[in-house]
């Protein structure tokens, strides 16, 4: 199973999916961040997935699954570089990701994460 | 670009970096049957949700993916193959937001809604095919 790497920069943890998603490699990424968050206390996480070609429903629920837990260690987390077909297949999928913040690009990402955490220091 | 694939190919299905490799031999078929992106993408996505299902609820199997023509035009169909204990209640199994499973109820409703044609062969203790077609527009 490939594991997905976690970067940290400043107060943010971002993790770019370069790989094709195995559902292993998916629950691995959730425990990873939140043993990640905990260590390092990032007030951020951003997931960028302009590499990722499908999203079916595991992954996006790890989507959610992710933001729900970032949150209780007082992190935001942000989805960036959906590809537009994804975007049109998970919609007619009838996963429509409330509750998951996303951005068109990283640098977005990054600036929506800067504005949460106002007053943090990043 | 993998080499062009001649007539249905089959993979196992009997872990989860098979439902990786259905992934990537369904879209393989798409490009050469120069599906839209777009449809590229239903077809791939579909397949990842019914693989999964032949994993977890079918106890494993295996997926056969062919190009097709109708005489006006190409398509891909891809066909999930499983000896599980079958789907009790198809009404059901096809609403959307039931799942018998830990998942989110998504997987056949959802695919069923990104192709063209949709078949579900199902027999309690026999096993379950679902077959689905993407055509070229």
């Amino acid at each position: 199973m490939e594991r997905v790497p976690i970067l940290k920069i400043g107060g943010v943890l971002l993790v770019s999916i370069q790989i094709d998603l195995q559902d292993q490699s998916v629950l691995a990424l959730q425990e990873d961040l939140a043993e990640k968050i905990c260590a390092t206390g990032a007030h951020g996480v951003v997931i960028d997935i302009s590499a990722v070609e499908i999203v079916d429903s595991f992954i996006g629920r790890m989507f959610a699954t992710i933001a729900s837990i970032s949150r209780l260690f007082d992190a935001d987390t942000v989805v960036v570089g959906m590809r537009p077909a994804v975007a049109i297949t998970l919609v007619e999928l009838g996963l429509t990701l409330g509750g998951v913040r996303t951005a068109l690009d990283l640098e977005r990402g990054m600036k929506i994460l800067g504005q949460l955490g106002r007053g943090r220091d990043f | 670009m993998p080499p062009r694939s001649e007539g249905p190919e089959e993979v196992p299905i009997s872990g989860d970096d098979d439902v990786v490799r259905v992934r990537q031999l369904v879209r393989t078929y798409a490009q050469q049957t120069k599906l839209s992106l777009v449809d590229q993408t239903k077809l791939v996505t579909a397949a990842s949700e019914l693989a999964r299902n032949t994993l977890i609820y079918g106890g494993g199997g295996f997926a056969r993916v062919e190009e097709v023509s109708d005489g006006r035009r190409a398509g891909v169909r891809a066909s999930f193959h499983d000896e599980g204990p079958g789907i009790p209640d198809l009404t059901l199994a096809l609403a959307d937001g039931w799942s018998s499973g830990s998942g989110l109820g998504l997987g056949l409703s959802g695919a069923r809604r990104l192709v063209d044609e949709f078949e579900l062969d199902t027999e309690v203790g026999r096993g379950t095919v679902v077959t689905v077609v993407k055509w070229k527009r």
